[in-house]
């Protein structure tokens, strides 16, 4: 019950205001951030309830929609989707704070959008069944449409249709591949239940998994965005106001990686194995890509849409290095982008609301006149370039490491190479710091800026602090998503007959039985088997349905590998 | 003790810089931020000396002490903690750390005073502290990691702080050019040790320096080693190269001298500059299971080490020459090292904290009294006027051209010992001609600052000693400067005379066990230690000669030898091409191909095209819809037997 109440906190308090007459802003305001905030305390209810050792789907719900189809109203959790809860109910609040003096006109119609916005994402996150999914993936299109096509810049239609037709292209894709993949349900019929789905998917004849996985992981990619198809992304982040791009950066982009876990990882593990070079090579590619075409950008705001392009290749790097370290990582990092590139969106929209232009030559010296603000870029420019003690590193460390260790990409050169990003964040991120506070203060409109005001610092102190804590105690959020990346892992590595996480991944796909404690701290030594030894006999259970043994191709081991008979 | 004294050494500075980072402003007391600041650094420093009595008290194989202060990040399969390791090698970076950092701290207190910044600059130099403690109390490769970034981190701080001053450079128009200069060189370098992490992780499932060495000294790579070995050793020695300024990394230390003296004294000579031969030595075992490594960073320390210290000749900004002697130095320390000589590495490593943090606060000092003036040829007779000054700086200038029996004697001579023994006679030769120049170069800082004619101008500088707070702390390091060589004497003044040499043993006996030195007679010994003495009298010789009794000499010999000077002036050019070559490629490829062309054009005019092909095949069908019937029915029937046709005929 406490996740249906997390989810329809937001779209509760967007139904009060539509009642509230247009009139009362103040109160438009108040509901709205009254809203958000109940939003992130009954989260934080989720978070402290959460059992951290079940690999399973925790505060389900499944209610029956459409019978016929096996269509339902299917919610739960596991870690990851907990930390995208949190992170959503988080930066929502410090959004709608930041909007309250750049939104100036149809103030009400922008709060209910910006609540049913993160009803939306919230629906994104926990979903349980496929169409569910599917409805909430299309519901967040709409809110932020109308945020940047009403509330955006000078290019705002622009940016807007081009925002809407990109992501609707691939979520058509998708939307196809959902109905495919229902077929696929017990006896034949036709199923949208993500939990039996995920049963089921491993014995779906690979070919059909290929086809499956490409038609999600283009709606993904698109979302997260992976080069080459992240054009869209500058221009909704330059013309979107700033609490569009504090959320489309900090959470939206999210919904692509999740789903990349979520879907492709976990129902097509066959397909992502095959694929995992391809979209490594691409992470790597947008990583080094964008840097480059940050490093060249002038418009402050177009500088740090383009890092996201290259922050989110460590993400998506990680996923698809299907290692526990990796993808642990690549969770994490997902959070830390969402602190990190919303903290530089906001202070760009503090600026901006300043001088009305975000042309970097224009600024110069700031540290000069706003000592207080120059202090939280440079915290947010270090929680971005990844230094060590803020949150960036542990989650891009991760990532690489967890490349680099791969059995399944094809070469450590991917780590080797994406790390190399770390030089190029550097050298975009303090040529902009540089520009906007160092030197004299050139242009006299500078001098007489006004420093951060009391409820500035307050949006971001809380996100300083959680960058902090990140940077020193990372396993306070690692050990939330542990157990559930392992039961990912698991069934990967299983395929390829390795063991390690097999408990883990066998105990998710088989709630029914007694949840097993996973250990999540402490260390066990790698073992690295000589080439050549004989691979042990895959431990991963059979779902009940299948007739025969499925046969994987084992590259490494040279041969096929049979798995062992369902044990049911 | 140990356990319950680290955390407050570590945890002090830290304080010291919130404390200052966030209530300077309001404290509002220059006395009172520095005396937080310097006395966070200062009980560090004395319950270092605490922590280091209590080893001695110890069996030599019983100075290592681990200490768990929590746990940092745990994922799958790995996992590193906020755990120290405090033993002989860790003691000694941690008594010249807080030693050197205390005195640097007490003689900022006078350095900075009237500076709209004092709160800030004491809170960055603490935080400074805090992270080189990490780097080498560290336990495990990521923690060093954490304290190596985060110098690199109080380095731009601190380089950039005069943000709105000029400073001129290739490529470097403010002193926030340098700083970002400094901080991207100073990453190229950790992409290196970030890479050695991973191959080192992959290969062992550890990080932690004593479980490394234990697996890698049990004798399974021995011998022939490994190619993986070789490749994480370079790629540690790449990140080497980064922090202590080692060719080809090395461009971004002379311009660190932007940054305040102090900080020049304490990051960009003393400690920061030093982690590179720290990590080295860490991972000794590593590197001397890599013939091919060591190679390389022998060859590499030589070169810097001459180029350096033949840029060195011809600076005429004080700070200048000592950031070129400086990196010559630093070339010295990886020779040591790459022969194999860790303790030798070791132990010029603190003679040369003492005598260059000497040499830069005196040069601190100099341009505190000739009102920020640094260029040396708008100097001369000033020891006159700073006679407390002139004297220390004297002290330090002999100590650096190894002189008997100053502390740079006997750390350089037994560097140059290791080179000809264990290196050849060759590396011995160009040891000898850096060691040469050094003794040239230091003393014409000296005879162009301190004596001959009076360059500057009356009536607009008033030349002034230093006050106590900063000719204190030049006099406690000119003492260190004498005597700290009797750390390390050499074997000919008697059997485990060597301190250190005993005291670091038990670190390194576990990289000797697969590499051996070669060891000398007595006769050598002393006569490589009369003829380096005669090299660095020589070099004093000669400077005295061009600057003092022939002035102009220089001028002479710089019109002789144009193509020379311009070279060396220019310093080897390396700025211009990094910055044609590297810098300015990467920038107009990214800018005029990646962004304009591929991302504008190519990518953005595919979908454009795909949205302009849809529309127009709308416009075109809408055509068709005429609302004419008669058309209708003409296609109508022509469908009719196109339907028809292909029954037929197919």
């Amino acid at each position: 019950m406490l996740l249906l109440l997390t989810l329809l906190v937001p779209l509760v308090f967007a139904l009060l205001l539509c009642a509230v007459p247009s009139g009362k802003t103040g109160l438009h305001k108040t509901l709205a951030t009254v809203g958000s905030v109940v939003a992130f305390g009954v989260s934080l209810a989720l978070w402290f309830s959460f059992d951290k050792t079940n690999p399973g789907f925790q505060f389900t719900t499944n209610w029956m929609w459409i019978p016929s189809l096996d269509i339902g109203f299917r919610l739960g959790i596991d870690g990851m989707s907990l930390l995208m809860v949190v992170l959503t109910t988080f930066i929502f609040p410090i959004a709608i704070i930041a909007s309250y003096d750049s939104i100036r006109d149809r103030q009400k119609m922008y709060y209910i959008m910006i609540l049913l916005l993160q009803f939306g994402l919230l629906g994104v996150f926990v979903s349980l069944d496929t169409f569910l999914f599917y409805i909430f993936w299309e519901v967040v299109l709409i809110p932020m449409y109308f945020l940047i096509g009403i509330w955006g810049g000078k290019d705002r239609i622009y940016a807007a249709m081009k925002f809407f037709l990109y992501t609707m292209a691939g979520s058509l894709l998708m939307l196809v591949a959902i109905i495919y993949l229902g077929q696929y349900g017990q006896n034949g019929g036709f199923t949208g239940d993500m939990q039996k789905l995920m049963t089921i998917a491993p014995t779906i004849p690979m070919d059909a998994q290929q086809w499956l996985f490409l038609a999600f992981a283009l709606s993904f990619c698109i979302k997260v965005p992976l080069f080459p198809l992240h054009t869209w992304l500058s221009d909704a982040h330059t013309q979107a106001p700033t609490a569009g791009s504090v959320i489309l950066a900090g959470v939206m982009l999210k919904m692509g990686t999740y789903g990349l876990i979520r879907f492709n990882l976990q129902l097509f593990p066959q397909a992502s194995l095959h694929y995992a070079d391809l979209i490594a090579v691409l992470s790597v590619i947008g990583i080094i890509y964008g840097a480059l075409v940050a490093m060249v950008q002038t418009d402050i705001k177009k500088l740090v849409a383009y890092s996201s392009v290259a922050h989110m290749g460590f993400v998506t790097l990680g996923i698809f290095s299907m290692t526990a370290e990796g993808v642990q990582g690549a969770v994490l990092q997902m959070v830390n982008h969402g602190l990190s590139t919303g903290m530089l969106f906001l202070l760009i929209g503090v600026i901006y609301e300043r001088r009305h232009t975000r042309e970097m030559s224009e600024f110069g010296g700031l540290a000069k006149s706003m000592p207080v603000y120059a202090t939280f870029f440079f915290i947010a420019v270090l929680a971005s370039v990844g230094l060590p003690g803020l949150n960036g590193f542990v989650g891009e460390y991760l990532t690489l490491i967890g490349a680099y260790l791969s059995d399944h990409l094809g070469s450590k050169l991917y780590a080797v190479v994406a790390a190399s990003g770390v030089i190029l964040a550097a050298v975009y991120l303090l040529i902009l710091f540089q520009k906007m506070f160092f030197g004299p203060l050139a242009k006299s409109e500078n001098s007489t800026l006004k420093d951060l005001t009391g409820r500035e610092i307050g949006m971001f102190v809380p996100i300083v602090i959680l960058c902090l804590w990140i940077g020193f105690q990372p396993n306070t959020f690692l050990s939330v998503s542990e157990t559930s990346s392992r039961a990912v892992v698991g069934v990967i590595e299983g395929l390829k007959g390795e063991n390690r996480y097999a408990d883990v991944a066998a105990a998710r796909l088989n709630p029914n039985a007694p949840p097993k404690p996973v250990p999540v701290q402490g260390m066990e030594n790698m073992k690295i088997a000589p080439p050549g030894t004989p691979l042990p006999p895959s431990p991963v259970p059979m779902p009940s349905s299948t007739k025969e043994p499925i046969r994987v191709k084992v590259p490494a081991g040279g041969g096929q590998v049979q798995l062992p008979p369902p044990k049911r | 003790m140990v356990s319950t004294f680290l955390p407050f050494i570590l945890l002090l500075p830290l304080a010291g810089f919130v404390i200052n980072g966030i209530f300077g402003k309001k404290l509002n007391s220059e006395r009172l931020s520095g005396l937080i600041g310097a006395s966070a650094v200062g009980i560090g420093f004395i319950l270092s000396v605490a922590i280091f009595i209590e080893l001695l008290g110890l069996s030599p194989d019983a100075r290592s002490v681990g200490v768990n202060l929590a746990d940092w990040i745990t994922a799958g399969q790995f996992s590193v903690g906020f755990s120290y390791l405090v033993d002989p090698l860790s003691v000694i970076f941690l008594l010249v750390i807080t030693g050197v950092g205390t005195l640097i701290h007490i003689y900022s207190m006078g350095y900075m005073h009237g500076d709209p910044g004092f709160s800030r600059f004491f809170a960055y130099l603490n935080l400074f502290i805090f992270m080189m403690l990490n780097l080498v109390l560290a336990d495990n490769l990521l923690l060093t990691f954490l304290g190596w970034e985060g110098v690199g981190l109080c380095s731009f701080l601190l380089i950039g702080f005069w943000y709105d001053r000029k400073f001129e450079g290739v490529g470097i128009a403010w002193t926030g050019d340098a700083a970002k200069k400094a901080f991207v060189v100073n990453r190229i370098g950790d992409l290196g040790m970030l890479i050695g992490m991973f191959i080192l992780f992959s290969q062992f499932g550890t990080l932690n320096y004593g479980q490394l060495t234990q697996v890698l000294s049990s004798g399974a790579f021995f011998p022939g080693g490994s190619d993986l070995l070789t490749a994480a050793a370079l790629c540690l020695f790449v990140g080497a190269c980064g922090k202590s300024a080692q060719i080809p990394l090395g461009v971004w230390l002379p311009d660190a001298m932007a940054g305040p003296t102090p900080v020049s004294a304490l990051i960009h000579a003393a400690t920061m500059v030093t982690a590179g031969i720290f990590l080295i030595s860490r991972n000794a075992t590593l590197f001397t299971l890599s013939p091919t490594a060591m190679a390389v960073v022998t060859v590499v320390a030589a070169a810097t080490a001459l180029i350096a210290a033949t840029v060195g000749l011809v600076q005429n900004d004080i700070k200048k020459v000592l950031a070129y002697s400086t990196v010559s130095q630093l070339g010295f320390m990886f020779v040591a090292l790459g022969v194999g000589a860790f303790t030798a590495a070791v132990f010029h490593v603190v003679t040369h904290a003492f005598f260059k943090a000497l040499l830069f606060l005196g040069s601190g000092s100099v341009i505190h009294g000739m009102h920020e003036e640094q260029d040396m040829q708008k100097m001369g007779g000033l020891k006159k006027y700073m006679p407390q000054t002139y004297k220390t700086y004297l002290i330090g200038a002999i100590a650096i051209a190894g002189i008997f029996p100053l502390s740079g004697f006997f750390s350089k001579d037994e560097i140059l010992y290791h080179a000809f023994n264990d290196g050849g006679p060759v590396l011995w030769v160009i040891g000898a001609v850096a060691a040469f120049c050094t003794a040239f170069y230091m003393f014409r800082s000296v005879y162009l600052t301190f004596d001959g004619k009076e360059r500057f101008d009356h009536h607009h500088v008033h030349p002034h000693e230093s006050p106590a707070s900063m000719t204190i702390p030049l006099w406690i390091l000119a003492v260190l400067s004498v005597v700290g060589g009797f750390l390390g004497l050499p074997a000919i003044f008697g059997e485990h005379i060597h301190l250190l040499h005993s005291w670091l043993e038990p670190v390194f006996a576990p990289a000797y066990k697969f590499y051996s030195q070669h060891h000398a007679s007595h006769t050598t010994e002393l006569v490589l230690m009369v003829v380096s003495l005669c090299i660095g009298i020589a070099g004093i010789l000669l400077a005295r000669r061009v600057y003092i009794q022939k002035p102009g000499t220089a001028d002479k010999m710089a019109a002789q030898f144009p193509v020379v000077h311009k070279l060396l002036w220019h310093k080897w050019y390396m700025d211009e091409v990094y910055e044609v070559g590297v810098v300015k490629f990467i920038w107009v490829t990214s800018q005029s191909f990646l962004y304009r062309i591929f991302d504008k054009k190519i990518i953005d005019g595919i979908l454009h095209g795909l949205a302009n092909a849809t529309g127009a095949a709308g416009r075109g069908l809408r055509q068709l819809q005429t609302g004419v019937v008669t058309n209708y029915v003409t296609l109508f029937v022509l469908g009719i037997l196109i339907i028809v046709g292909y029954l037929i005929l197919g």
